[in-house]
């Protein structure tokens, strides 16, 4: 029988844009006890991207972008370099919506930039144009254990690369009538910058994947945090982010699939 | 990377369902594609239609999966023992030591696009008995092929374009490789849609004949439809000398535009070279490739300068895609089983629909099928957002004798 080390990794950067959460530092103080003022999750221009692209993108990947840039900016890390793990419950609602709408119209046109866009991995894409980063990236779906599979994904990806990789996790509302069978509360990423080693000699939190649990899913104290984190798929996160907020070791179990929760030992 | 066993593998596209009608008809240099009689579209263009979705049943407990996409999906598990094969899988390691990843583009976004058609005059609401999750939603086939499984280990759905499903392959390896699971059910499943139909033809991609990959004269795709899985586990649990092993995987990103490949094709020869560099092997050492070539002018002009750059005009490749059509997020699952079959039979698939190659292509491009005995195949996958998948495929016993 051969032993395996537990996947783990180094957190050297942290993003994070929700309702009235701007970044990591406001999210930080949230979690940690400060008051919330749930006001729109910002969505910020997607000044990365070449001007031609800026327009044709929607808000999934602005959010998605700014998440990922936040978390790069945190850790002093070139986006170029990085392999990236995005994990969405189920992409661009805004987009699918207008497809939709055509195709049940008589004439059938849709615009080829929505068809493009209507590509699961359309925010991956656009990073790559947007930062020049040709390793890999992929995009995973699991309803709403999507950040606990791209958590799973990024950690395997990094232990067989031994290179860092920048997981990107966001959900966003659906406009009607597509929201009435798929609520989500309020539009969220979050973005971590995964790496094998601690570099230099500041000390980064580490995570370390403790296994398959059948055990309940942490929740969150605050009755309104835990409501965003049930209502937002991506903020199945917020249970680690919380920990890591408050500077406390311990295991976050974060909601995955049926009967299968991830515990996530972390380290701060 | 370690090596996998494809302890059992099954396809079924337009050209049959399971491996015997797949070997027959790849051994023919036969074609499914028919113009397109699919829906309501009215679009002068072929598709690769897979015969007998509309018929098939979900068991009565699982209604709230039944969509064509999910169809297909079961269509393709019941061919070639695989459900069986995966539910034995899950008895011998357990349910949680197997995980179930698959790869889909448009999923049962099918569904969605009819229900649009029955929204509410006064509210706009969606009809009564829409199932958004057990549907439309990513991760839906993932879902339902573990209720029908009884796997219970990590799932998930990738859905980045037409790598998708080929992507698994190496997302599996991994789990495998640092001991999260002892085995994986990987595939794809992509269905016929308007979205994709419509879609591609306003890109102006879509032919208005049989695609013809790498034809001086090619003009477009045409859409297909398939579902193809693969159990892959430790080559120990299937130590018989004709089984296939995955023996690398390399992946990569254009970093370039939305809908067109990067011109030299750099992100698809850094997947290709890296698929040879996680299975320790040469560029010499490949002996057939199944090209990606979608059969639109650009796709194949920058996959065959990759190739070129990388393997000259020395190895055998072709295009399946003029067999099946484009079969989008399940084209990854589909060719890695075409791989397989080519490395099992000693067959390389031809490529119905090319006439006249195009003489800037300077590849050893194979239009008809032949005999040949190949120990090492590579599989290319390639997708909208500059997304690139290649796969690196052997024969155990090629394996073995090279470490003898």
């Amino acid at each position: 029988m051969t032993l395996y080390q537990p996947l783990s990794a180094h957190i050297a950067g942290i993003g994070v844009l929700g309702p009235g959460l701007a970044d990591w530092a406001a999210a930080r103080a949230v979690l940690a006890g400060a008051p919330w003022t749930p006001t729109a999750t910002p969505m910020p221009a997607p000044e990365s991207l070449p001007p031609a692209e800026r327009r044709r993108v929607g808000n999934v990947v602005r959010l998605a972008l700014a998440a990922g840039l936040q978390a790069v900016a945190a850790g002093g890390a070139d986006a170029a370099t990085l392999a990236t793990v995005f994990a969405s419950s189920g992409g661009d609602g805004a987009n699918c919506h207008a497809i939709c709408e055509a195709l049940a119209s008589g004439d059938r046109l849709i615009s080829p930039t929505r068809f493009h866009n209507s590509v699961n991995n359309a925010a991956s894409g656009y990073w790559g144009i947007a930062t020049g980063a040709q390793a890999a990236s992929t995009i995973v779906s699991a309803y709403d254990g999507s950040f606990a599979a791209g958590l799973v994904e990024a950690l395997s990806q990094l232990r067989a690369s031994a290179a860092p990789v920048l997981l990107i996790a966001y959900d966003l509302p659906y406009p009607e009538p597509l929201g009435a069978v798929r609520p989500q509360g309020a539009a969220f990423a979050t973005a971590l910058l995964l790496t094998p080693d601690s570099h230099g000699t500041q000390v980064l939190p580490r995570l370390a994947l403790a296994g398959f649990t059948c055990c309940a899913c942490d929740s969150l104290a605050d009755p309104a945090l835990d409501a965003l984190r049930r209502d937002v798929p991506a903020a199945r996160a917020l249970p680690l982010l919380a920990r890591l907020a408050r500077g406390e070791a311990g295991t976050s179990v974060l909601e995955y699939l049926d009967g299968l929760a991830l515990a996530v030992d972390v380290t701060p | 990377m370690s090596p996998l066993a494809l302890s059992r593998y099954t396809a079924t596209s337009c050209l049959g369902a399971g491996l015997a009608a797949t070997r027959a008809a790849l051994a023919a240099g036969r074609s499914g594609l028919t113009p397109c009689d699919f829906e309501t579209v009215a679009l002068d263009t072929w598709i690769g239609r897979v015969a007998g979705v509309e018929e098939v049943a979900l068991p009565p407990q699982l209604a709230a999966y039944d969509c064509r996409n999910n169809r297909l999906a079961l269509l393709g598990l019941q061919q070639d023992g695989f459900l069986d094969a995966a539910r034995a899988a899950v008895a011998r390691y357990g349910a949680h030591r197997v995980a179930v990843l698959l790869g889909t583009s448009t999923s049962g976004i099918l569904e969605t696009e009819l229900a649009y058609r029955q929204r509410d005059p006064a509210t706009g609401a969606l009809p009564p008995g829409f199932d958004y999750r057990g549907t439309h939603n990513i991760y839906s086939v993932a879902e339902f092929t573990r209720e029908l499984t009884g796997a219970r280990g990590p799932a998930w759905v990738s859905s980045t374009a037409c790598s998708s499903s080929a992507k698994v392959f190496a997302s599996a390896a991994r789990l495998i490789e640092a001991g999260l699971v002892d085995a994986a059910i990987v595939g794809g499943v992509d269905s016929l849609c308007l979205t994709t139909l419509y879609g591609f033809n306003s890109l102006e991609l879509v032919a208005a004949e049989p695609c013809r990959p790498y034809d001086a004269a090619r003009k477009g795709i045409s859409i297909g439809e398939a579902a193809a899985f693969a159990l892959l586990e430790r080559p120990s649990a299937a130590p018989e000398g004709d089984t296939v092993l995955l023996l690398g995987s390399g992946e990569s990103s254009d970093a370039y535009h939305m809908s067109s490949p990067h011109p030299e094709g750099r992100g698809a020869r850094q997947a290709m070279e890296q698929a040879l560099a996680s299975a320790a092997l040469e560029a010499d050492a490949i002996d057939y490739i199944n090209l990606h070539g979608t059969g639109t002018p650009s796709n194949d002009a920058a996959e065959g300068k990759a190739v070129q750059a990388l393997f000259g005009d020395r190895v055998p490749a072709s295009s399946t895609k003029g067999a099946t059509g484009h079969t989008l997020g399940a084209a990854g699952a589909l060719e890695a089983v075409f791989g397989a079959l080519a490395l099992a039979d000693g067959l390389i698939p031809g490529s119905p629909g090319t006439r006249a190659l195009d003489p800037a292509l300077a590849l050893r491009y194979e239009c008809g099928p032949r005999r040949a005995s190949l120990q090492h195949v590579l599989s290319n996958s390639f997708g909208f957002g500059g997304t690139n998948c290649s796969l690196l495929f052997g024969r155990l016993a090629a394996v073995e004798g090279a470490r003898k």
